[in-house]
């Protein structure tokens, strides 16, 4: 199957390269040309303008904190970039506990346990299942696998626009729309053919030997899946899962679509929160809770540094 | 195999390999009903005249017609070209430009890279709500530099249905870049140095380097990035649903956004299926040409 050798590639190419990224970062000794003058115009150029990008790509982050740590007169006098005269932390209060949307005046909280709720198990359930696909297809090839496997990955690039529908239609039958169970089960879906082709990639990559020898020993599939790979794919499992934590943390579109008002992830509610029409805007409440809804991707992002940017390499696939 | 039993004749064929079978059920119940049935069905239902609920009434390209001459498609369809334009443009030259600085053996190579790429892991929501902060006229960056003197400085793109998309394409080059400028860097690295070697021996300048050597050398990674970013700008809409909800009037529609409001809000399925399937068909000329040149046509390269 051609297409599949070469949806590898694509995956698989990326990760490699990304390692070497880290193997020429961290290579010491002397190495390439004679050290230059610190302060040669060439460096003056390219360090300049990696700090104003830098400072371009931070500026956001900065307001927005600035923001939201004023009180509303303060905001209405002063410049956005300017750091508060009066730190305020009351925003952040109001927009956890007491921000409203529509009738509802309980704050982000409601969002933010909704979203834990939807995200850790969408994550274990859909790990789970697309380790399970990985394995099967990696070591277990049955006849027309690889047919369902690149309808599959074909499948990650159809807009979700043109399946929402006939999902809404699956899950009312299952009588589970509107449920967190239903989207939890569309977080699955979707979620599969990027997992799946990672750990199937993974899977595929190591020895075989192992793989039979354990066959030889009389080992059965299950066995072999939690004796031999589980244990040996631990990089693999937290690369999936910082993926699939940013990916369905910040997914608006299924939350909107598959669940009732109640079930609102983070992320619609938040939106229904700023965007509202009624009522003074708090632009300060807007932002705390702006970061707030940013805050756990931030803190996934930050602590797992380049582990995250494999994720996204291979995740980039999903476009 | 797991299915072979002593005795006469064949094991039964369905019984071989049963577990992986059965672990793959969701996979194949995935990949048929809900890829490829749902694909179908949409496309199906598209040619219906389905309105509060999907029915079989076909009315042939009554929608496609209809979706052809709604003014607000037509400025959703525009908006997509300009955005996605400039969009691949920017952020495949920018995301280039910074690989390039980022690749000359410079200090704090991780510092830069974390925060170029932080924006990526935020959502389009919280990206869409802070550029909407940003780009406020009342309090934003207009009024800041209205306030150092330059009283006629005008930089409202949220509050001008001329130019709302840029505004739009401000936010998203700011979240996506970073991603671009990762994948062109695992690009680089990939270069043989001995590459660069020869290049200086002959004494050809730098930027001539990468522009004759090098970049026609990433065409694998160009074309892969092409990709990602074409198939993420078909998709935009929670971007647009964060920063303008479409508005002012409908200056910032987009196709994404058409398709949910015509089948949850407007209850006009059918307007709603067609507009997915034109969607579809968008992608479609991305992926299959780009498919067949990368891996159909024998396999010339290794």
């Amino acid at each position: 199957m051609p297409e599949i050798v070469a949806f590898n590639t694509i995956a698989a190419g990326i990760e490699p390269e990304v390692e070497k990224v880290q193997a020429r970062a961290t290579q010491v000794g002397p190495r390439g040309r004679k050290p230059r003058r610190a302060l040669s115009g060439r460096n003056i150029m390219i360090y300049g303008t990696l700090i104003v990008v830098a400072l371009y790509y931070l500026l956001p982050l900065y307001v927005m904190v600035m923001t939201s740590l004023k009180g509303m007169p303060e905001i209405r006098l002063g410049n956005i970039f300017a750091p508060p005269l009066e730190i305020t932390f009351e925003p952040w209060v109001k927009a956890w506990s007491s921000a409203c949307t529509g009738l509802n005046c309980d704050g982000l909280s409601r969002g933010f346990w909704n979203s834990v709720r939807i995200t850790v198990p969408s994550t274990i359930v859909s790990i789970a299942i697309a380790s399970v696909n990985g394995y099967a297809l990696a070591n277990w090839r049955f006849k027309g696998a690889d047919l369902f496997f690149t309808i599959l990955i074909v499948g990650a690039f159809i807009p979700y626009q043109v399946m929402i529908y006939p999902i809404v239609i699956v899950l009312r039958e299952l009588g589970v729309y509107g449920s967190l169970t239903g989207l939890i089960i569309v977080h699955t879906i979707f979620g599969m053919p990027i997992l799946t082709l990672l750990f199937r990639n993974y899977f595929a990559g190591l020895p075989e030997e192992l793989f039979k020898a354990a066959r030889v020993d009389g080992a059965g599939f299950w066995t072999i899946y939690f004796r031999i790979m589980l244990p040996m794919s631990m990089p693999i499992f937290v690369v999936a899962m910082i993926l699939q934590v940013t990916g369905i943390w910040n997914d608006f579109l299924f939350g909107v679509v598959f669940t009732r008002p109640e079930y609102y992830p983070m992320t619609v509610q938040l939106n229904n929160i700023v965007n509202s029409v009624q009522g003074v805007k708090e632009y300060n409440v807007n932002m705390a809770a702006t970061i707030l809804t940013g805050a756990v991707p931030l803190i996934v992002y930050f602590v797992s540094g380049r582990l995250f940017v494999r994720g996204i390499a291979a995740g980039a696939v999903k476009g | 195999m797991a299915g072979h039993t002593r005795g006469s004749g064949r094991p039964n064929q369905w019984l071989r390999n049963l577990n992986a079978k059965l672990a793959s059920i969701p996979m194949i119940l995935t990949a048929v009903v809900i890829f490829l049935g749902g694909t179908v069905w949409t496309v199906v239902y598209s040619f219906t005249n389905s309105r509060l609920l999907p029915r079989l009434s076909f009315v042939g390209l009554d929608q496609y017609e209809r979706l052809w001459a709604a003014p607000r498609w037509l400025i959703s369809v525009q908006n997509l070209v300009i955005y996605g334009f400039f969009s691949l443009i920017f952020s495949l030259a920018i995301g280039f430009l910074l690989a390039a600085l980022m690749d000359q053996k410079i200090r704090f190579e991780n510092t830069f890279r974390t925060i170029m790429l932080y924006p990526f892991a935020l959502s389009f929501i919280v990206t869409g709500l802070v550029w909407q902060w940003l780009l406020n006229p009342e309090y934003g960056i207009q009024s800041v530099v209205r306030s150092l003197g330059w009283t006629s400085f005008a930089f409202d793109p949220l509050y001008n249905s001329n130019i709302v998309i840029y505004g739009i394409l401000i936010a998203a080059l700011w979240q996506g870049t970073g991603l671009v400028m990762c994948l062109m860097l695992a690009g680089l690295r990939g270069i043989d140095e001995d590459i660069w070697k020869a290049t200086r021996v002959d004494g050809i300048p730098m930027w001539k380097t990468y522009l004759l050597v090098i970049i026609p050398m990433m065409r694998g990674v160009f074309i892969t990035t092409l990709v990602i970013i074409a198939s993420g700008i078909v998709k935009v809409y929670d971007l647009v649903v964060a920063q303008t909800s479409g508005g002012p009037g409908i200056a910032s529609e987009v196709p994404a956004k058409y398709v949910y409001d015509y089948m949850f809000q407007a209850q006009n399925l059918g307007q709603g299926f067609a507009a997915s399937t034109m969607m579809l068909v968008t992608v479609a000329i991305i992926i299959v040409p780009w498919a067949y040149l990368e891996f159909g046509g024998g396999r010339k390269r290794a």
